[in-house]
């Protein structure tokens, strides 16, 4: 080891002396299956909102992400200059006026996930890996289910957390607030069932983004169409009537009108929000949800054993 | 582990697809090195990588690697393997640290260790600081050092590289085959790599595994392939003064007078088959005397490529294979 009186003078102090160490071997511990599905888990949840890749990927989840939640501010502000008793819209019903919103994101982030491993064949890195097939699919799930959550129960904190600074009464908000999370949570799992489902069908972004909101949009245009139709026949127009039985084709539609039935909210304001046809309906509409997301999960393990 | 276990073994392993057999009863055992498997587009290379790695189920027959069985321990064998795969698998809008990064962790390395082993590993792959932009805009000789990185990056025991130089230019391929070496040489990490460009197996492999329609052709060390034959390779110049003089034709003529079997390979090369020592000295004095100069006299070696190119001379070497 020389002594820095014997070095030549171009490595005068400060200088940077770059010591090839040559290989190390990794002699720490080596975390299984479950940490590495974490780290996918975590891995998808930053990439939903473009964390970790280029700058613009980062431009549409966050734009939703204001989008959900500025208006949150707007109606509290307008509670408090108001001195309004209560929010002017109710925390589901929040979440399903801003539905649209999510629904982009979804159509948007669920091919992220997805589609980009097919397309830029990453998948057999993944697999000559610890985790399972199976692994994969529950970590790509569940980081959806978690970045519609937070875009989703966002708002509804900025909601409740106005309600309270403004004075509003506290089992009331609180109250409405766990209907909302309700409204929240199925809304993610729901989505993201159908969102991943389509996304993992496609290598392609574009066809992925197209088909989830085409699908999505579609569908609940489509419900309420033949709701029109089979109220003009029926003759009565009433909310929960037998002619809301189209809504089960549209997945959104079945969150917003089961969480407005099983909550009690069509008895506060029954002519404005929807209902699910009775309390038979009610049951078919949760039974329906369930059956999507069972369905949806399953075809994804199913999908990904191939690959 | 001691020195002399096998990294691979597998014990007829066969493996079946409804309308083709992609292994059939494949017998093998690889030994710590750099190992060459070589065959031809669908003679079963994939498959067996796949079936070593855990991810499909064989059809019947036994495997082991590192000593753990490939059809119960294949979470086991993945953790301590690493996977170089033939395709394009990066994705374009994510930097290579970030990237490499996240398959240590896939790999189970906690955070911190999986930050410091990446920067370790793209050194040495020889990746600097180009290693924080997006990868979509490397170069393919970029793409193969960060696949080979990603490899690498757990410290596995073995990595099944595939197809690793495919896309290269000769530059490129030169490098990547160094890179190669120094993975089992400097880092102490047994290599099975798969091409179809058999001189570079030649030049990087210890050992080369020899596979065709999913069954096993040959298994013996890179040596053996290219053993030295009884042959004589002679060139010579034409007489400048002469040019119509046909000079293969009048070494071909003395020499077959002299008693050596002499045959044409085309591009004015003569192989002459060693009759001994006095062989080199007849050629010698043939040239000398014709007034012709002498280009080329060395003894011809067998090359990798002969084994598809001919009738496979013997069966299958026996347990000398593992030698060198």
């Amino acid at each position: 080891m020389p002594t820095p009186s014997d070095r030549p003078a171009a490595t005068a102090p400060g200088t940077g002396v770059i010591h090839d160490i040559g290989y190390r071997s990794y002699q720490g511990p080596r975390l299984g299956r479950s940490y590495a599905t974490r780290s996918l888990f975590v891995q998808g949840l930053r990439g939903a909102f473009g964390l970790g890749r280029s700058g613009r990927s980062k431009v549409l989840p966050m734009l939703i992400l204001a989008a959900m939640v500025l208006p949150a501010g707007m109606l509290v502000a307008l509670t408090v200059f108001q001195q309004r008793a209560d929010l002017p819209v109710d925390y589901p019903q929040y979440l399903s006026s801003f539905g649209l919103f999510v629904e982009i994101f979804l159509a948007a982030q669920a091919p992220v996930l997805l589609s980009r491993d097919l397309r830029n064949g990453t998948m057999p890195l993944y697999f000559s890996r610890p985790i399972t097939r199976a692994d994969y699919v529950r970590a790509k799930a569940a980081a959806m289910v978690a970045a519609l959550l937070i875009v989703t129960v966002l708002p509804l904190l900025a909601l409740y957390a106005g309600a309270l600074l403004a004075g509003l009464d506290f089992v009331h908000s609180t109250e409405h607030l766990g209907y909302g999370l309700l409204a929240a949570v199925l809304y993610s799992v729901v989505l993201s069932a159908v969102g991943l489902l389509i996304a993992a069908g496609t290598p392609r972004r574009g066809f992925g983004v197209a088909a989830i909101m085409g699908f999505l949009v579609v569908s609940s245009g489509v419900a309420t169409v033949l709701e029109g139709l089979s109220d003009r026949s029926g003759g009565g127009s009433a909310s929960g009537s037998a002619a809301d039985w189209a809504y089960l084709i549209s997945p959104d539609d079945l969150v917003d009108r089961f969480v407005n039935h099983v909550c009690g909210l069509v008895r506060t304001v029954p002519t404005s929000i929807g209902d699910t046809p009775g309390t038979l309906g009610a049951l078919v509409f949760g039974l329906e949800m369930l059956l999507i997301v069972a369905g949806a999960y399953a075809l994804l393990l199913r999908r990904y054993r191939k690959i | 582990m001691s020195i002399s276990s096998p990294v691979i073994r597998t014990d007829g392993l066969t493996k079946r697809f409804p309308s083709v057999t992609a292994l059939d009863q494949l017998t093998v055992e690889v030994q710590p090195g750099v190992v060459g498997l070589v065959g031809a587009n669908g003679a079963g290379k994939s498959t067996l990588i796949k079936i070593l790695l855990g991810l499909a189920p064989a059809t019947s027959g036994t495997g082991e690697v590192l000593g753990l069985d490939i059809a119960t321990e294949g979470s086991a064998i993945r953790a301590l393997v690493g996977y170089m795969p033939e395709h394009d698998c990066l994705p374009p809008d994510v930097s290579a640290t970030e990237f490499v990064v996240q398959m240590a962790r896939m790999s189970g390395l906690p955070a911190a260790a999986a930050r410091e082993r990446t920067a370790d590993t793209l050194r040495h792959v020889g990746l600097y600081e180009e290693r924080y932009r997006p990868m979509g805009g490397y170069s393919t000789g970029m793409k193969q050092r960060v696949k080979l990185a990603q490899a690498l990056v757990h410290d596995p025991r073995l990595v099944l590289l595939d197809e690793p130089t495919n896309g290269l230019d000769p530059v490129g391929r030169d490098d990547m085959l160094a890179l190669i070496r120094r993975v089992h040489s400097d880092f102490g990490i047994s290599v099975l790599v798969t091409t179809h460009l058999l001189g570079e197996l030649e030049r990087t492999c210890d050992h080369l595994v020899v596979i065709d329609g999913g069954r096993l052709l040959r298994s013996s060390s890179t040596a053996s392939f290219t053993e030295a034959t009884q042959l004589l390779a002679v060139e010579v110049t034409d007489r400048p003064d002469d040019p119509e003089f046909d000079a293969d034709a009048a070494v071909q003529e003395r020499l077959t007078a002299a008693g050596l079997s002499v045959r044409a390979d085309g591009a004015r090369i003569l192989l002459v088959d060693i009759a001994g020592e006095e062989t080199y000295d007849v050629i010698r004095d043939t040239v000398a005397d014709l007034g012709l100069g002498l280009v080329r006299l060395e003894q011809r070696r067998h090359r990798v490529s002969e084994i598809f190119t001919q009738e496979p001379q013997e069966t299958q070497e026996p347990a000398d294979a593992h030698a060198v």
